[in-house]
């Protein structure tokens, strides 16, 4: 049915013939692309790649980690980058809890001194 | 409602320990005169800051695990503020925390628990298994000669 329609589109409307003609398969391609780019954009995170990462795995659930200090900066110190930025999880690999729990702490740590702000010039 | 806090704070490092024990001496006396109670006190040492604090490079860290109310917490804030030798410090709530790990560990405590009366059975069945494979290839074996 719709081989028989585009056809008839498309002598219609010159102008409009990205229109229709892309509506066609168009229409069907970014309702089939939103949810597909969500599958290996979940995991690996949309960096432009077509191929998804190894989906990584959060190092606090399987650990069983539950409390994170502030007073732990060794462990803290895996999640901030070289310039004293908080490293974003879809690096890292860290569940949204966990990511959140990891902020909060990160930030606790900052304002007493255990972490820098902002390092290296 | 007491909740539990954690404070710690930062004391400049040229003040003597002595100075460092009477300041937490001064404050456990407002805790426990406001009503509070002072689980404990652990004194981690001189580290070097992440940043430069008052001039300073490196600081005596300070912890406190206290019990009280907002109230008291309030008035230990101010006297750390106040107070001379602290440059810096942090009052962190812990009890929704606490609760949390506490449900947690109960849950996971519940969850050995059954597992382990199933060990309980199990080193009984493992060892009744083992011991029953052993019996059961035994009159296997004894069977199989006998029907062969």
């Amino acid at each position: 049915m719709a081989d028989e329609t585009t056809p008839q589109r498309a002598p219609e409307s010159g102008s409009h013939s990205h229109g229709p003609s892309s509506s066609g398969p168009g229409g069907a391609g970014p309702r089939t692309g939103g949810p597909r780019s969500g599958g290996p954009g979940g995991p690996g995170g949309p960096g432009g790649r077509k191929f998804f990462r190894r989906k990584k795995v959060c190092k606090f659930c399987t650990e069983k980690i539950d409390a994170i200090p502030y007073r732990d900066v060794r462990l803290l110190q895996g999640f901030v980058a070289e310039r004293g930025k908080i490293v974003p999880r879809r690096l890292t690999g860290v569940c949204t809890t966990h990511q959140r729990r990891l902020t909060r702490a990160i930030k606790q740590a900052r304002n007493i001194a255990l972490l820098a702000f902002a390092a290296r010039y | 409602m007491e909740r539990f806090y954690e404070v710690m704070f930062i004391v400049r490092p040229d003040i003597e320990d002595a100075d460092v024990d009477k300041l937490i001496a001064g404050l456990e006396q407002t805790i426990t005169n406001g009503g509070g109670n002072l689980r404990s006190t652990e004194k981690l040492g001189r580290r070097k800051l992440a940043y430069t604090v008052r001039k300073f490079n490196d600081g005596n860290y300070v912890l406190l695990t206290v019990d009280a109310d907002g109230k008291l917490v309030a008035e230990l804030e101010r006297r750390l503020r106040v107070s001379e030798p602290v440059i810096k410090f942090i009052t962190v709530r812990m009890d929704e925390e606490e609760k949390r790990l506490n449900k947690i560990k109960a849950i996971r405590a519940t969850r050995k628990k059954i597992s382990a009366q199933v060990p309980a059975a199990a080193p009984v069945a493992p060892a009744a298994p083992v011991a029953a494979p052993v019996e059961a290839a035994e009159p296997v074996a004894e069977a199989t000669p006998a029907t062969a």
